[in-house]
């Protein structure tokens, strides 16, 4: 549990030192330097994470006959644009990215936004309750959102967005472990002498956000950004009760290629692939980042 | 003038009321009006009002909610009529067959993904921990399991375990392992939903632990060095206790996340049942099942509710657990 009472979210800047001391002693004292056992499991480990993604190119690009085959051919065919085909007809997987990068682009923003200024509040400005407000957010991030489906489903009927994107935005924007990411993100790098400096001068509490707590929150934002949008693509539950077919994202549309309308598996494969694809690129382009953004205390869920 | 007894309002009070008493001094330049000292006493609610307006309709209300809408009636098709019912959606869970089975599958399928996941996440936690080349390389590829949705992960998986031409079966027939019925056998359908899991969430826990241990002091594998304890007597006795907190709490959120368990079982066959048998169907599933599939939304709240004090029991005993551990420690 320290992992919640000690902060651990430590901005890049102070993560370095240790890292580097560490090497420096281990040169001195003990040598671990990893041998050839530690790659060859390494290397495996790498292999089970990865073969699932590169059996999916295989499936999807060749036909149901070929993945009915003993032995199974484990080289990419020919069939890759065809099934890419089917699939947008069978499944409309174009408007489910569309729609998912809709949601999961404004969901990311609006979190993002949502976050800073109450982790803002929580980590730098006095006010009444701070305390017990904390505690009720922080207190309920390991409260798993699908427990409260039902009357947020009852609520979303109320108001008429039954499969409708607004279902999915708005509930998405709630994050505890967010507010939370941002407070400790600010108290670690934020010194209080600059605000002080600033209201000296003049400055209200808005110009101070946006022009010094902005800046430096910066880092930390975009760590949360990446993790949000991750999770947002990803979501499962909530999309397929508040949406439905004919308003998918990549997720519902996905639950129905595999609720056995589409028999064919390489077709299946194929949108499994396309769906997949965004956020893979994502990860290729800043996986480093949402790697720190873990390691520095990133919570599931 | 009453306003100078006043406790702590007294620039607010005295300047509202316009005294032109000469004793007391006209406020320095800089000071802020009322009315923006008013605000800079508000305005910090200006900032958490976005996040605790939606947490408060989206977020604590539903979840409050649920144990009020488990006691009533309510039908998916008119959400909007609840008929009191008391305990009712509880009396017939708990005679629902299907309820038990589910709450046995959640528990070992929970078992089945989440001991193997941990202890294969502290081993790789260890081996990333030595000083390795290509280490981000490394570190990320572990993680893209994490990245992939669990639709997309369990629709491959789907086909790799298919009886007849799945890849598994048949590198296992290669070994003389004759086909594994993956989708109606109890114990191999039940391993191969957490097959995913663990796919999934191994390489996260393996960086959590990762971070935990690089926060441990080297100092303390030094002195262990001195006192010429092995690589092996290192590891139980000096990187495992100074993880504990980092286990307790990967322990924890693992197991809300099995209680959880909904996507993996629901598309591994693509039934809201969880196999002809039910064999593999959770609480997630079966909640989903009641609510979406059978339209009791009442019942699905029962069985929401039921899963919430099963995450609390959880919580409380590995909170209890390492409490008392960590008192023997001090004691000790």
């Amino acid at each position: 549990m320290t992992t919640l009472a000690d902060p651990p979210v430590t901005p890049p800047a102070h993560r370095e030192p240790p890292v580097r001391r560490r090497g420096r002693k281990s040169r001195a004292g003990r040598t671990n330097h990893a041998g050839k056992l530690t790659y060859a499991i390494l290397t495996v480990a790498v292999l089970v994470s990865a073969f699932p993604f590169y059996w999916t190119i295989v499936a999807a690009s060749r036909s149901n006959a070929d993945l009915a085959q003993v032995p199974p051919s484990l080289l990419p065919g020919p069939n890759l644009l065809r099934n890419f085909e089917a699939v947008l007809e069978e499944a409309d997987i174009g408007k489910a990215l569309l729609n998912s990068f809709i949601v999961s682009g404004s969901i990311t923003v609006g979190t993002v936004l949502c976050c800073t200024l109450a982790g803002f509040a929580f980590a730098k400005l006095r006010f009444r309750g701070r305390g017990a407000l904390l505690a009720i957010t922080v207190g309920t991030m390991m409260i798993p959102p699908q427990l409260g489906v039902i009357p947020l489903f009852m609520l979303i009927a109320e108001l008429q967005w039954v499969n409708q994107l607004q279902a999915v935005i708005l509930p998405g924007l709630v994050s505890a472990f967010g507010v939370f990411f941002m407070r400790q993100y600010l108290v670690q790098s934020l010194p209080d002498e600059l605000i002080e400096a600033a209201r000296v001068d003049g400055a209200s509490t808005a110009r101070i956000f946006w022009s010094i707590v902005v800046p430096v929150a910066r880092p930390g934002m975009s760590v949360l950004g990446l993790l949000t949008f991750m999770a947002a693509w990803n979501d499962f539950f909530w999309p397929i009760v508040a949406l439905s077919s004919s308003e998918p994202t990549v997720q519902v549309a996905l639950r129905q290629l595999g609720g056995g309308y589409v028999h064919d598996q390489s077709v299946i494969m194929a949108g499994t692939l396309l769906g997949t694809l965004p956020v893979l690129l994502v990860f290729g382009l800043l996986g480093r980042q949402i790697v720190g953004g873990i390691m520095q205390g990133a919570v599931k869920g | 003038m009453t306003a100078v007894s006043l406790p702590e309002g007294r620039p607010v009070t005295l300047s509202a009321l316009e005294t032109p008493a000469p004793p007391v001094p006209p406020p320095p330049p800089s000071r802020p009006s009322p009315a923006r000292r008013a605000w800079q006493k508000m305005s910090p609610y200006a900032y958490i009002a976005p996040f605790f307006t939606l947490f408060a309709a989206f977020g604590l209300f539903p979840l409050i909610y649920t144990a009020f809408v488990s006691l009533y009636r309510v039908e998916l098709q008119t959400p909007g009529d609840m008929e009191w019912r008391g305990l009712d959606n509880y009396t017939a869970l708990f005679t629902d067959d299907f309820f038990w089975t589910s709450l046995r599958n959640t528990f070992t399928i929970g078992v089945i993904s989440t001991v193997p996941q941990l202890v294969m996440a502290l081993g790789l936690a260890h081996l990333l921990n030595y000083r390795l080349r290509a280490r981000t390389f490394l570190r990320t590829a572990m993680l893209l399991p994490y990245a992939t949705s669990v639709a997309a992960a369990t629709l491959v998986f789907a086909q790799l375990f298919g009886r007849d031409f799945g890849l598994i079966n048949y590198v296992a027939g290669l070994v003389g392992i004759g086909p594994i019925d993956w989708q109606t056998g109890t114990v191999a359908s039940q391993i191969a939903v957490s097959t995913i899991v663990i796919w999934r969430w191994t390489g996260y826990n393996a960086l959590i632990y990762l971070a935990g241990m690089q926060s441990i002091p080297q100092e303390l594998y030094e002195a262990a060095e001195m006192d010429g304890a092995s690589k092996w007597s290192q590891f139980f006795h000096v990187t495992l206790p100074g993880l504990r907190p980092t286990i307790v709490f990967t322990v924890i959120v693992s197991t809300i996340g099995a209680t959880q368990l909904f996507g993996e079982p629901l598309l591994f066959e693509g039934s809201i049942s969880g196999g002809i048998s039910h064999q593999y169907q959770t609480l997630g599933l079966y909640m989903y099942e009641q609510g979406w599939g059978f339209f009791h939304l009442g019942r699905a709240a029962a069985i929401a509710w039921v899963m919430f004090l099963l995450i609390v029991v959880v919580v409380g005993v590995n909170a209890l657990l390492a409490y008392r551990r960590t008192r023997k420690e001090a004691v000790r």
